[in-house]
């Protein structure tokens, strides 16, 4: 029986591990459905190639030569590495070692642990360069005032545990004697052997079975870390990218509920004292725009949680180059904060959401940094995996003027304008065709 | 100029092949207006059997519903629309990418289903089809910038059409090094236009002239009347306009043709 015990010790690591991350991956749908409802059914082989170039193949993210090819190679050194997983997952729940070895062959096997080896140097030193740029290098985009505290410390950890994983996998294999002696597939870790040169077999196999050890329980725990980070873009940016926005990134939505009444309002025939029709929707009316997030809709919240904080829109956004407030990563980073805490909220309170008095607008994200925005969509047009932080500031400024009539009071006065002489300054409708005959 | 207007054209029971939508710039800025008559004298090049609305055309609402304001913007909407589709309006042309962006993907949801061009998609298409051609001697050699806007750009992809008319003219054109999907806003969208910008440490359009400045360009070219105005402006703050004119496609198309 005692020699099962590390058997067992495993799976219960395992089923702990899954299992904690399961029950954040329920609490992340339950939030993100807290957003209305939006139709994003249509146009499936539209979505399906959005989501495999853009997601699966990184298409936008060489946008930026050399921060795009490097995370090429960390993202497909961390998938492929991970096939190597299901090796380590079985040998931990059987008690074997390199189970595949035997089945598949020493060559198959060795190119294949060569290869992973060869994409763990990779991925170790593409890592290095990332956390050279964020901390040496300083490149602006990480060093915006959002990033202070938790983003900025959030990065460094992710790269760490990368470190961390990629150096685990390649002393596992360096301390393996019998691996190092077949010679097969040890193209990288033969040149760390030596480190451990006159080491005792025993303190091998110990130095060896900890890396294994580690590197199972360190990815355990990377997974779990995700939820509190800003790093679940690896696993939602499939869903984001199929979920996007498929229209000319100048349509802007038009509100149905408006609609409605502006057809009533036109209509000669309508009847304003007419009862709601049988069955018709009772209850308050509805709120125009967003002044908190369960007023968005679930893709816009998706977005939130999808952001990984990489800053790409804030370092293209006109408003933020001339030192404005506003932020667009900002703005998706509030999101997703303010969303999170009514998510505890609602755990805290049985599943209920208990008012807290306080919302994404103001609270959050202010009127000022609104209304710095010029919806030029180059935050949109840059984003790696499609968030659109624009139609996020555009909800919020249809709050702000249609709940609560506070645009600044030039706007007002071109919108007064517009209803008055159908134009934005004050100049006389029957001044409209003057122009064919100044010159 | 002889400029027919839809009521004209009805009266006599003709129906142009396109309506030329004038906006709300190109119809009262001094500066845009001389956008609109370039365009109309390109079109009466091209023998376009064209009409304007005059008095009858009224604020898309584009800038009422960037502001926020979807009621404003669903009312001018939906009032357009009526005029628009009592006069069975098929093709409709404008130089103004922001009417252009709002006819062509927000009207039709509200009833509006036209033909939407730009202007520098138009004159392409007069060109294509053997009706107008570009003389390119009066500005052979001329250093030239072009300036995307974003509401033809990034809002709607058309890069290609300005810039096709550009290498027409015979200029020596240079890209900003932020061009295309990467260009940087005037400053003027999303309503910008009509009020102050937020505190801050430059104003947008000063920023993007100077992206224009390193190109060292005679002509900074754009295609929307409200860049033509940020851009006119940058270029006096940093003291060029002696040697630096902005000028909009249209324009520089009526220049070359000596019209």
């Amino acid at each position: 029986m005692e020699k099962y015990v590390p058997n067992i010790f495993f799976a219960l690591i395992l089923i702990a591990g899954i299992g904690y991350f399961v029950m954040n991956v329920r609490k992340l749908i339950r939030n993100i459905k807290l957003g209305k409802d939006i139709d994003r059914s249509n146009r499936k082989p539209e979505r399906w190639k959005n989501m495999a170039k853009i997601a699966l193949g990184q298409y936008k993210m060489v946008r930026r030569p050399v921060s795009g090819i490097l995370h090429i190679v960390v993202y497909v050194g961390f998938i492929l590495i991970n096939i190597e997983m299901l090796e380590i997952v079985i040998d931990g729940l059987l008690g074997t070692h390199r189970v595949f070895q035997p089945i598949i062959g020493d060559a198959l096997y060795g190119f294949l642990i060569g290869s992973f080896e060869i994409l763990a140097l990779l991925v170790l030193l593409a890592v290095t360069v990332f956390w050279f740029r964020r901390n040496i290098e300083k490149v602006k985009r990480f060093w915006n005032k959002e990033m202070e505290g938790w983003p900025k410390n959030d990065g460094n950890i992710i790269l760490y545990f990368e470190m961390v994983l990629m150096t685990l996998f390649l002393v596992m294999n360096a301390t393996d004697v019998h691996f190092q002696e077949a010679g097969v597939g040890n193209v990288v870790s033969q040149f760390v052997a030596p480190w451990f040169d006159g080491f005792s077999p025993e303190a091998l196999h110990t130095i060896e079975k900890s890396a294994w050890w580690l590197h199972i329980v360190g990815i355990l725990i990377f997974l779990n870390y995700l939820y509190y980070s800003k790093h679940l873009h690896i696993l939602l940016a499939f869903p984001n990218t199929f979920f996007a926005n498929l229209n000319p990134k100048g349509q802007f939505s038009n509100l149905e509920a408006v609609t409605k009444e502006v057809k009533m309002m036109m209509d000669p025939d309508a009847d304003p004292y007419a009862m709601p029709e049988e069955g018709a929707e009772e209850g308050e009316p509805e709120k125009f725009g967003a002044s908190d997030v369960t007023d968005l809709n679930w893709v816009q919240l998706m977005n939130a949680y999808t952001c990984t904080e990489c800053g790409r829109c804030t370092s293209s956004c006109p408003a933020n180059l001339t030192g404005k407030e506003l932020s667009p990563r900002k703005i998706m980073m509030d999101t997703r904060d303010r969303l999170e805490e009514v998510g505890k909220n609602m755990d805290a309170n049985g599943g209920k959401f208990v008012d807290d008095g306080k919302q994404l607008l103001n609270d959050y994200i202010t009127p000022e940094e609104l209304w710095a925005c010029t919806s030029c969509n180059a935050c949109v047009q840059e984003c790696p995996v499609n968030i659109d932080p624009l139609s996020i500031i555009m909800e919020m400024r249809r709050y702000l003027v249609m709940e609560e009539s506070a645009a600044p009071q030039e706007l007002n006065m071109m919108m007064t304008n517009i209803e008055n002489n159908g134009a934005p300054w004050q100049y006389s409708q029957m001044d409209r065709l003057n122009w064919k005959d100044e010159e | 100029m002889n400029v027919p207007t839809m009521a004209d054209m009805m009266a006599q029971g003709k129906q142009p092949e396109v309506l030329f939508w004038v906006g709300a710039a190109g119809s009262y800025d001094d500066r845009a207006k001389k956008i609109t008559r370039a365009f109309v004298k390109i079109l009466q090049q091209a023998n376009v059997d064209f009409a304007v609305l005059g008095t009858e055309e009224s604020s898309t609402g584009d800038a009422a519903k960037r502001a926020g304001n979807e009621f404003l913007f669903q009312m001018q909407a939906v009032t357009n629309i009526e005029v628009l589709n009592a006069y069975e309006v098929k093709t409709i042309v404008t130089c103004d990418p922001h009417s252009f962006n709002t006819l062509k993907n927000e009207y039709p949801g509200l009833g509006g289903k036209y033909k939407v061009y730009h202007h520098t998609q138009y004159i392409n298409k007069l060109i294509k089809e053997g009706r107008l051609t570009i003389e390119d001697e009066n500005l052979k050699g001329k250093r030239l910038t072009y300036h995307d806007p974003c509401y033809l750009g990034r809002a709607n992809d058309v890069y290609e059409s300005p810039r096709e008319l550009i290498r027409r003219l015979g200029v020596k054109m240079t890209e900003m090094k932020r061009h295309k999907s990467t260009a940087l806003c005037c400053g003027a969208g999303g309503a910008q236009m009509f009020k102050e910008p937020e505190k801050g440490d430059k104003d947008i359009n000063v920023l993007r002239t100077e992206d224009a400045l390193e190109t060292n360009p005679q002509i900074i070219a754009t295609g929307c009347p409200y860049c033509n105005t940020m851009m006119t402006d940058g270029v006096k703050f940093k003291e060029k306009e002696a040697q630096i004119e902005v000028k909009d496609i249209a324009e520089l198309i009526a220049e070359a043709n000596n019209l």
